[in-house]
């Protein structure tokens, strides 16, 4: 049976090489892109690569936009050169990435790479990187050991789970002051890949120092088929605050099953991941009133921002529905990694590289909430902050931190009979 | 769990028993199914219990046009391409689901079906009561129909041996053919009960299709009857282990217990070869 899998996968893996013809023009900035366009996260990755596109297009074409290259066609620091996204599906499968990374690379040439959205997948990516010389932009894995390990190409525009899960107990912390509530005990609950495991570990430190009892931490396998044991356990650990960090479709299950069995924390606050993903949103409808999640973007700071409504215009004419999180973090990556070939005037990977370390472009410029994008001697964008969304009426609103809040806080979440 | 988990891997088990042929599209059978109730209910507003007859009717449907434009023509050759055909057919399945309805995740909301049941301070769900109880009584109609008529004995026959079944006068290529509409029927019912409390999207059979594969595999390949003991076995294990232990340590118990079998008693629990 071993030999019959080994030689299905094999194929699978050659079928899913053939995909991305090599059309190579001598001008053009190749930049190979990686995403999950199919299986469980298929949806996000396919916003993702419309998100990749668009930022493309915008610097190849002609638009008015106030970020970098928003204005004019083609890198002006390359004489007019165009930039050529070259896709590729890695299924959200880590050794796939790594394969397909390889690829890009050697039979490609491509001049950086860009993804992959599962931090277990970016990491086997960033290797690759490492390993030929390229730089990798990342924008929307959020394992903070991804930046962690000193690696010399790898950079990364979103916050990690370090900054989302701070932000977190921040919020846990003034709304105690705020609303004179007392939090005593913390639930935590994740899917067992990278995304989760290192989500749930900066969680629980971080609640020991806040002096908050962790009283359950769950690890489940992702893409499960019942998750009725560990709202069992959930239920029994009856914790005030319980902390997920699941991607959507067991987010979606997790909550069928938590009504069905009427568990309900007094406060739920999700890693974003499965909680962002619109469909979440659009499928579960009351059923997630309360939640909250944090969330590096936000559609309700257009009001501060008009930016984000013009490029959220561009977006739903190319994929159909509004910019999301994830989509609008690969948006921003994407726009900062052609600002640096753009000012390295070169497509020779160190000078690149050199860009990057350099690169400061100011918040104004961007559709994020952040001060800005500027990397640290480990890669990481030092400008990124954090903001918690609650989903009130039927969409997310921002509530924290208090000063950008659009709605205020609701708490606790109403008991299962209560929603209506 | 595990009556849901043990009536997937029944249509499995049917087919391979009547001809030794692994289904690897039965995950994606269960997929359709789940689309089935979940398109019933988005365009008519039928709860999936209610168009359940419907999607197992298509589903049985399915299974006899696979025969028919598929298999047939691959139960000669050897096992290789056998994998292949009925794996492609899975890729094509799930390939042809996203392009059509796309990646995302949908859910019948409202269903007839919701809440819970208290047992000596045991919470049971009761989407997840109905759904064993339902695959419990599909069960049941299955056994009944193939022990106790005569087209389920002629098909019991044709499994135990081809040739001389079609000496007696059984028409092998229509029971194969019916074995194939059962095998689409038991998913059929299966994917009706999950759609009332999972999400359909084009990749969910795969991790239902595991499971199943180890239930036929605990219970003994082609044995309709153990199958549902290893079905059992497979949802006990993976709820006591989660409950009793640890969560992360559920599926743990389930393939520990399916290597031990595979090792020590390679034809099954309850398997005759």
């Amino acid at each position: 049976m071993t030999r019959v899998w080994l030689s299905l996968l094999a194929i699978i893996a050659s079928v899913a090489a053939l995909a991305g013809a090599p059309v190579a023009q001598p001008k053009d900035v190749v930049i190979g892109v990686l995403y999950p366009m199919s299986g469980n996260a298929a949806q996000v990755g396919i916003d993702c690569v419309n998100a990749v596109k668009l930022a493309a297009d915008i610097v190849n074409g002609n638009h008015d936009l106030n970020m970098p290259l928003g204005k004019g066609e083609g890198l002006p620091g390359l004489g007019g050169a165009r930039i050529r996204v070259v896709v590729v599906d890695h299924q959200g499968k880590p050794d796939l990435g790594q394969a397909e990374a390889e690829r890009l690379v050697t039979q490609e040439k491509v001049h950086a790479l860009f993804g992959a959205y599962f931090s277990g997948v970016t990491q086997t990516i960033a290797q690759v990187a490492e390993r030929n010389g390229i730089p990798h932009l990342n924008a929307e894995s959020s394992s903070p050991a991804l930046t962690e390990r000193g690696l010399k190409w790898f950079f990364r525009t979103s916050p990690h789970d370090g900054h989302f899960s701070q932000a977190m107990f921040d919020f846990m912390r003034d709304l105690e002051k705020r609303r004179s509530v007392k939090i005593k005990s913390v639930a935590i609950m994740h899917e067992a890949t990278q995304f989760g495991s290192d989500s749930a570990k900066v969680q629980e430190e971080l609640a020991k120092k806040a002096g908050y009892e962790v009283v359950a931490k769950i690890t489940y396998r992702d893409k499960a088929t019942s998750l009725d044991a560990e709202v069992g356990k959930l239920k029994a650990a009856n914790a005030d605050v319980l902390l997920p960090s699941s991607y959507t479709n067991d987010a979606i299950l997790f909550v069928r099953t938590a009504k069905n069995l009427d568990y309900s924390p007094r406060l739920l606050i999700a890693q974003n991941a499965g909680w962002t993903d619109p469909t979440f949103l659009k499928e579960m409808g009351k059923d997630a009133e309360g939640h909250i999640t944090r969330a590096p973007f936000a559609l309700d700071l257009a009001g501060k921002k008009p930016m984000i409504n013009q490029v959220n215009e561009l977006f739903k004419k190319a994929g159909g529905r509004d910019i999301s999180d994830a989509p609008a973090r690969a948006f921003t990556g994407f726009i900062t990694l052609a600002d640096a070939i753009n000012r390295a005037k070169s497509t020779d990977p160190e000078a690149i590289r050199k860009a990057l370390v350099a690169t400061n472009i100011p918040g104004d410029q961007l559709i994020m909430p952040w001060t800005g994008v500027k990397f640290d001697e480990k890669g990481q964008n030092s400008g990124v902050r954090a903001i918690l969304q609650q989903a009130q009426g039927g969409k997310y609103v921002t509530i924290y931190p208090f000063e950008l809040a659009a709605a205020d806080v609701v708490y606790p979440l109403p008991a299962w009979k209560d929603h209506k | 769990m595990g009556l849901v988990y043990a009536l997937i891997a029944a249509g499995l088990s049917l087919i391979f028993g009547l001809m030794e042929i692994v289904n690897f599209a039965h995950g994606e059978f269960l997929m359709l199914a789940m689309f089935a109730s979940f398109w019933a209910w988005a365009l008519w507003r039928l709860d999936p219990l209610v168009s359940l007859p419907l999607t197992v009717l298509a589903l049985a449907a399915l299974g006899w046009v696979t025969y028919h434009g598929l298999v047939r023509f691959i139960l000669g050759a050897p096992m290789l391409a056998q994998i292949f055909a009925t794996f492609g057919l899975a890729v094509f399945l799930r390939s042809a689901a996203q392009a059509l309805w796309g990646a995302d995740f949908h859910l019948v909301k409202e269903p007839l079906v919701q809440g819970r049941l208290a047992v000596a301070g045991v919470f049971i769900g009761l989407p997840q009561l109905v759904a064993s109880a339902g695959a419990l009584l599909a069960f049941g109609l299955l056994y009944w129909f193939i022990t106790r008529t005569e087209t389920g004995l002629a098909l019991q026959a044709t499994a135990q041996d081809r040739q001389a079944a079609s000496l007696m006068g059984i028409d092998t290529q229509q029971m194969f053919a019916l074995g194939w509409a059962l095998g689409g029927a038991c998913v059929g019912v299966a994917g009706a009960l999950l759609a009332t409390f999972f999400y359909v999207f084009p990749d969910v059979g795969a991790s239902f299709a595991l499971l199943a594969y180890v239930a036929v595999a605990l219970g003994g390949f082609g044995n309709v009857p153990a199958t549902l003991a290893g079905g059992v076995v497979v949802g006990l294990v993976e709820i006591l282990g989660g409950l009793l232990i640890d969560p992360s340590l559920k599926l743990v118990g389930v393939f520990a217990l399916y290597l031990g079998v595979v090792l020590w008693r390679p034809q099954g629990l309850f398997g005759r070869f």
